[in-house]
């Protein structure tokens, strides 16, 4: 674990007023016909913070992750992405750029095992061609090798040794969340979005994830942005928590000043119009 | 007991990424492979080589083809025959063309035309998937026959409408054409099969085979993982033409000799997908398992009857055959929907702990 360490603790070191944003979001607005999904939302994320976004069912939250990452192209607005004004591109695209994520519900692929799923998050930095790939002997399995050690340390981490050779199938809900965030990890991405990486766990799950989420935006500097229901663990773990209801930004704070918003309070407990 | 990886331990990345980690799988490749080179060649008569080896060894290439592109890229495909028919007519030009050259490297030059020809076909794929791509393909494969029959270039302006096979050397032996032996066919198809295999099992496992994985498993994420669909989906039929153009030209150079447009036909087409899910998708070895049991089973099946001495007409005993294999097909199914490969896995997992379960 320690080869990946080393690489980024500056970043997680920096006070907290310092941070430059890596990604900013002006104005956006997004709608699927009539729907409209998001209605002109700002927001920014910093580098190196934990960041989330919170709200009720259909509060566009997904919406906003899937904007960030290329999945949807917003009508208005612009995004800015490490300063630049990034045009309309696709998914694909955006991991090159840095931007990984995990879903909501998990989208592992169920043929593979656990070691070639979070593999398969290494093959963008992978780029042995296909005459290479036919020898195996030499370049490819160099290359082969060299990532496997990345990804060994990854499970390592998310001490998950003993499913290396398991497919994901066959394995319960909490360690499918759990390949999910490695396979993302294993991208070494500037901005990684978790989608409800908590959803449907237990207890003691969640304080394990918990402990991942920290570890990996301390020790390898990763900025976070996630989406979460629990708020005990979104006021724990998250240094700026925005929140959405309808499409639309109510409000945006450390989670103490969220917490104790109006607005936030009416639209989580309804309050008649 | 005799099958565990216990005490097998690995000491580097390289022994536990290796083609058969398991000292027992590369001992049985070996016997396989021994058995193939050695023992059939020396025992076997005219009979058993062009009627059941040669044609198996062909269709397992093909449904290796098939393989990469359904059953490790998730595209479904109904154009395989086809395919194969753009190989086979293109090594028939080439060979046409270029009559000294060998006629090997010819068999795997025209592969290179049909992966052209399915990597076109293979465009709708960004857009379709499942079923409804299954039928565009099934264009390629009218639209392909079609080209077969109505361009006379494409076979000389024979009058029969048919290829038909030149004679061919190779290091002195005839290889191809209706004078060359067996054996030497066997040889070729046997040499070439395997060394296409052993490529196509090399790609698999590293990061190409993986991104036609990911395409298949989950596209999404496989896009967010940095995968461009396109260009991986048209690699996939890309590779998996060439592999099928490479044994349609095999099948009319090294097995029938002749060949007409209604032998790369739709029928082909759903003999080499039969093959593959009854033998597995996502399995190398289960395309073997399946071109060995759709073509090698009926051939056996109609020797029984004959050998246990029963008296029955030639036309019962082909219906018979068909009943029975049409018969074992659904069982198998039933048995095991993924196909032999994974029978074969479970067979393996129960002999690790073989004879104490718990």
């Amino acid at each position: 674990m320690n080869a990946i360490v080393t690489n980024n603790d500056m970043t997680a070191t920096a006070p907290v007023t310092e941070r430059e944003v890596l990604l900013k979001v002006d104005n956006v607005s997004l709608s699927f016909g009539g729907v409209k999904a998001i209605t002109d939302i700002s927001l920014d994320i910093q580098k190196g913070e934990i960041r989330a976004i919170i709200g009720p069912n259909g509060a566009g939250k997904t919406s906003m992750l899937n904007v960030i990452n290329g999945f949807y192209h917003p009508q208005e607005g612009t995004i800015t992405w490490r300063g630049e004004v990034r045009r309309k591109m696709k998914p694909y695209e955006a991991a090159t750029q840095g931007i990984a994520r995990t879903f909501q519900n998990v989208a592992l692929f169920k043929g593979m095992t656990t070691l070639d799923n979070i593999m398969s998050g290494r093959s963008l930095k992978m780029n042995k061609n296909f005459f290479w790939q036919m020898l195996w002997r030499g370049p490819a399995e160099q290359e082969e090798i060299e990532h496997r050690r990345k990804v060994e340390d990854i499970i390592d981490f998310l001490e998950i040794q003993a499913i290396r050779k398991t497919p994901v199938g066959r394995l319960p809900y909490g360690l499918q969340k759990r390949v999910e965030l490695g396979r993302a990890l294993a991208m070494e991405p500037e901005l990684l979005l978790l989608d409800e990486p908590m959803a449907g766990m237990n207890l003691e799950e969640k304080e394990d994830m918990s402990r991942f989420i920290l570890d990996v935006n301390q020790e390898f500097g990763t900025t976070i942005a996630l989406i979460e229901h629990d708020m005990g663990v979104v006021m724990d773990l998250s240094d700026r928590v925005v929140v959405l209801d309808y499409g639309k930004k109510i409000a945006d704070g450390p989670p103490e000043e969220v917490q104790a918003s109006q607005a936030v309070i009416d639209a989580y407990l309804g309050v008649s119009h | 007991m005799f099958y565990r990886e216990a005490g097998q331990f690995k000491t580097s990345y390289k022994a536990d990424q290796a083609l058969f980690p398991i000292l027992q799988d590369k001992v049985g490749m070996a016997v396989i492979l021994a058995v193939a080179f050695v023992l059939i060649p020396l025992t076997a008569n005219d009979f058993f080589l062009t009627s059941i080896m040669i044609p198996f060894l062909v269709f397992s290439l093909a449904a290796i083809g098939l393989n990469v592109l359904t059953g490790y890229c998730g595209q479904l495909s109904l154009g395989t025959g086809a395919f194969m028919g753009v190989g086979a007519y293109a090594a028939y030009k080439l060979t046409t063309i270029f009559p000294d050259v060998n006629v090997v490297f010819l068999v795997l030059a025209s592969g290179i035309f049909s992966a052209l020809v399915g990597a076109i076909f293979g465009l709708p794929s960004l857009r379709i998937k499942g079923l409804y791509l299954a039928v565009t393909t099934l264009a390629a494969q009218f639209f392909l026959e079609w080209c077969f029959i109505r361009i006379p270039w494409l076979y000389n302006y024979n009058a029969s409408g048919a290829i038909e096979v030149p004679t061919r050397e190779m290091f002195g032996v005839i290889v191809s054409g209706a004078e060359a032996t067996p054996i030497a066919r066997y040889f070729v198809v046997l040499s070439v099969v395997v060394f296409i295999a052993f490529l196509v099992a090399n790609v698999l496992r590293g990061r190409i085979g993986r991104s036609w994985m990911m395409i298949r498993d989950m596209d999404i994420a496989a896009e967010l993982m940095g995968i461009r669909p396109l260009q991986t989906k048209l690699m996939a039929f890309a590779v998996s033409s060439y592999i099928c153009g490479v044994a349609g030209a095999m099948m009319v150079f090294f097995w029938l000799n002749a060949a007409e447009p209604s032998s790369y036909s739709i029928n082909l087409s759903f003999q080499i997908l039969f093959m593959v899910i009854l033998g597995g998708l996502g399995s190398l070895g289960g395309a073997f398992m399946g071109a060995a049991f759709i073509w090698i089973l009926p051939v056996f099946l109609k020797f029984i009857p004959g050998t246990i001495g029963l008296e029955v007409g030639a036309e019962t005993v082909q219906h018979l055959t068909f009943m029975i294999v049409g018969a074992l097909i659904i069982f198998f199914l039933i048995v095991e929907p993924h196909g032999f490969a994974r029978l074969w896995q479970i067979a393996k997992q129960k002999l690790r702990v073989w004879p104490f379960p718990y």
